[in-house]
């Protein structure tokens, strides 16, 4: 038995010798390595569109945000326009409207998130419970089909069905006996309407990635758990579910990662002068002080002061997740 | 026979519970099914039903008073098929620069022994969390001249890192180490191993890319929404957002703008009641067609990507 011990500990010794010997070596013969990063030039080739698109694209706009803290003319333009220091940061707090797009962002947010994140887990727990047949590919080719909807239109379907005039739903309001409602010009219903349509859009699609995860429950784990008389419920709760929560905890800290940030693309196309007092959010107002307005720096100073809560509440979640659940992003 | 029915018997002779279970189960699932379905129903029976029908509540299910009236005024309507032709022609181009940038650089990064793998794959992960943000963006790709072509639909999401990871992650898994090592001892050269090898393993990753870029490309409006002016280069969904978005605060009084766009909205709006959801359809069609063959790719896409996502 000792002696078994010893031999692997050998062997291991030795393995780690060569280690250490390629390392030593690759260290003195510096020549070796640039050799080697010369043989593979044709690889820095297929990489190259890649690299000049991510350096171009997105390492250029991080270098143009500098105008947050200037004053960005377009004549002078990035590099020659004066530093104002935090002057946009101090007028944007200062603003009368700033607490009230916090509050319409977080808020959109946060009932996003606590509407739409458990229906996708409950949808694909129930699937999985379903067996492979007809029923089960009708209910997932419809479920996951409106992720492919453009948001365009998904928008113009929201605002069809609920016209005051013509719309489905307050025909179907009416029928009831219920008082028609001009859904869209109303801001206490615009949340709601945001959010229920985007889990309508979206809650198939998300439920892939946790179907993804159940696949890979053992088999004998259910079959021994049945021997022991538990039921499927029970199997549910405590063999499938459990599987599901890494995934769970990577999507929230990532959700929580871009809770500042509301995209833009549907609000705006929902928004209209009268129910602006709740959707107007921080990306939309970007849009327009930005590019309708024209005034660069303030929106940039803005946008950025929006990245920066996200980037910092991602750092923090994933500390805390890290702690808590051993899972983490990095 | 008899024993597959004495195996089904027990079955449900062991799980009383387990019955009633499934059967909810079963029920909300088809709960769910119609209350996705329903909206997708109706703008397909509204679409060729008469407009004053469904506007009026009538038709609620099943098309009434079927008439083609609609999509013969969409045939018709030239800004819906200029829309439709820069579209596609968008979304071709688009989806093979995609491409090009995407698989080889996936393919790049799957190689174990590149040496600068894991700068490479840093900088591109970093730009998931950090971004210069809406405004530094839109005055680089005017800096770069690009407003006003179909450049600034194209470049600016020329790659995502997201698909590149997917990309990578199936050439990891499919083509095997080895394989690499002994076409390099031949003397082939990585050019050689990535056109006669790897291009002929990647077509289920290409089918994917092309998929996820494409519809992404189809879809999008707010690119052209902020670069491009000249009407004449709309996509597709820029008039549609005029036929079924802007006709609707039209009506609002309040709403700041010109005379002349109210004018334009407000003939807009007139033909809007007739067309709109058959809009809907043709918009959607070419993903409708293309759907129900090409969902298990996609599903397939988002698998890959949640092995190592």
């Amino acid at each position: 038995m000792e002696k078994h011990v010893e031999k692997i500990t050998n062997i291991r010794d030795t393995t780690i010798g060569k280690e250490n010997l390629e390392k030593t070596r690759t260290k003195t013969n510096w020549k070796d390595k640039a050799k080697k990063i010369l043989t593979s030039w044709q690889l820095y080739v297929l990489i190259l569109p890649a690299f000049l698109y991510f350096l171009i694209f997105h390492y250029g706009p991080m270098y143009g945000v500098q105008i947050a803290f200037k004053n960005y003319m377009p004549s002078l333009g990035i590099w020659g326009s004066p530093w104002v220091g935090m002057a946009h940061f101090e007028k944007f707090f200062d603003s009368y409207y700033f607490w009230d797009l916090l509050k319409n962002t977080l808020g959109i947010s946060i009932y996003s998130l606590v509407v739409g994140f458990p229906i996708p887990i409950m949808l694909a727990l129930a699937l999985n419970e379903v067996k492979d047949g007809a029923f089960k590919k009708m209910v997932q080719t419809i479920t996951y089909a409106p992720h492919f909807i453009s948001t365009v239109v998904i928008v113009g379907m929201i605002i069809a069905f609920l016209s005051p005039s013509s719309g489905i739903i307050n025909h179907g309001l009416g029928a009831l006996g219920f008082e028609t409602k001009a859904f869209m010009e109303d801001p206490t219903w615009f949340k709601s309407i945001y959010v229920l349509s985007g889990v309508w859009q979206s809650t198939g699609w998300s439920s892939v990635i946790y179907m993804a995860a159940l696949s890979g429950v053992d088999t004998q784990l259910h079959e021994a758990a049945t021997i022991d008389g538990a039921s499927r419920l029970q199997r549910m709760w405590y063999i499938n579910l459990p599987v599901l929560v890494p995934t769970m905890v990577i999507l929230l800290i990532m959700n929580f990662g871009s809770i500042m940030s509301v995209g833009h693309e549907k609000i705006l196309l929902m928004q209209n002068p009268l129910n602006m007092t709740s959707s107007n959010v921080i990306s939309t107002f970007t849009y327009q002080q930005g590019l309708l307005d024209a005034q660069y720096s303030y929106a940039a100073a803005i946008g950025l002061f929006n990245s920066v809560i996200n980037a910092a509440l991602l750092i923090v979640v994933n500390k805390i997740s890290r702690k808590v659940s051993e899972v983490s992003l990095w | 026979m008899k024993s597959a029915a004495v195996i089904k018997k027990s079955t449900i002779q062991e799980s009383k519970t387990d019955r009633i279970f499934l059967t909810i189960v079963y029920l909300l699932l088809f709960v769910a099914f119609l209350l996705v379905a329903y909206p997708l129903i109706y703008i397909l029976s509204a679409s060729i039903s008469d407009p004053a029908v469904v506007n009026s509540g009538e038709m609620w299910l099943f098309p009434k008073e079927v008439t083609f009236e609609g999509y013969r005024t969409i045939l018709q309507n030239e800004a819906i098929w200029r829309g439709y032709l820069n579209t596609i022609i968008y979304t071709v181009v688009g989806t093979l620069i995609n491409l090009l940038v995407t698989i080889p650089a996936g393919y790049v990064l799957s190689r174990e022994e590149f040496p600068l793998k894991s700068f490479f794959t840093k900088m591109m992960i970093i730009t998931m969390f950090v971004s210069g943000g809406l405004i530094p963006s839109y005055i680089l790709v005017n800096d770069l001249g690009l407003s006003n072509t179909m450049w600034a639909l194209i470049l600016p999401g020329a790659a995502s890192v997201y698909n590149i990871v997917i990309t990578r992650t199936f050439f990891q898994s499919t083509i095997p180490e080895e394989l690499t090592e002994a076409a390099l001892m031949d003397g082939a050269s990585d050019f050689k191993i990535f056109s006669s090898i790897v291009l002929p393993l990647s077509k289920p990753i290409l089918a994917v890319m092309a998929l996820f870029y494409g519809v992404g490309h189809w879809n999008q409006y707010f690119q052209a929404l902020i670069y491009i002016d000249d009407r004449k280069k709309y996509p597709l969904q820029m008039v549609l957002r005029e036929i079924l978005v802007l006709q609707d605060l039209s009506s609002n009084p309040s709403t700041m703008m010109s005379e002349e766009t109210a004018m334009y909205l407000n003939e807009q709006q007139n033909l809007s009641a007739i067309i709109k959801y058959g809009v809907m359809i043709v918009a959607t069609l070419p993903i409708i067609i293309v759907y129900p063959f090409l969902q298990k790719y996609f599903v397939k896409g988002v698998m890959i990507g949640s092995i190592k996502g």
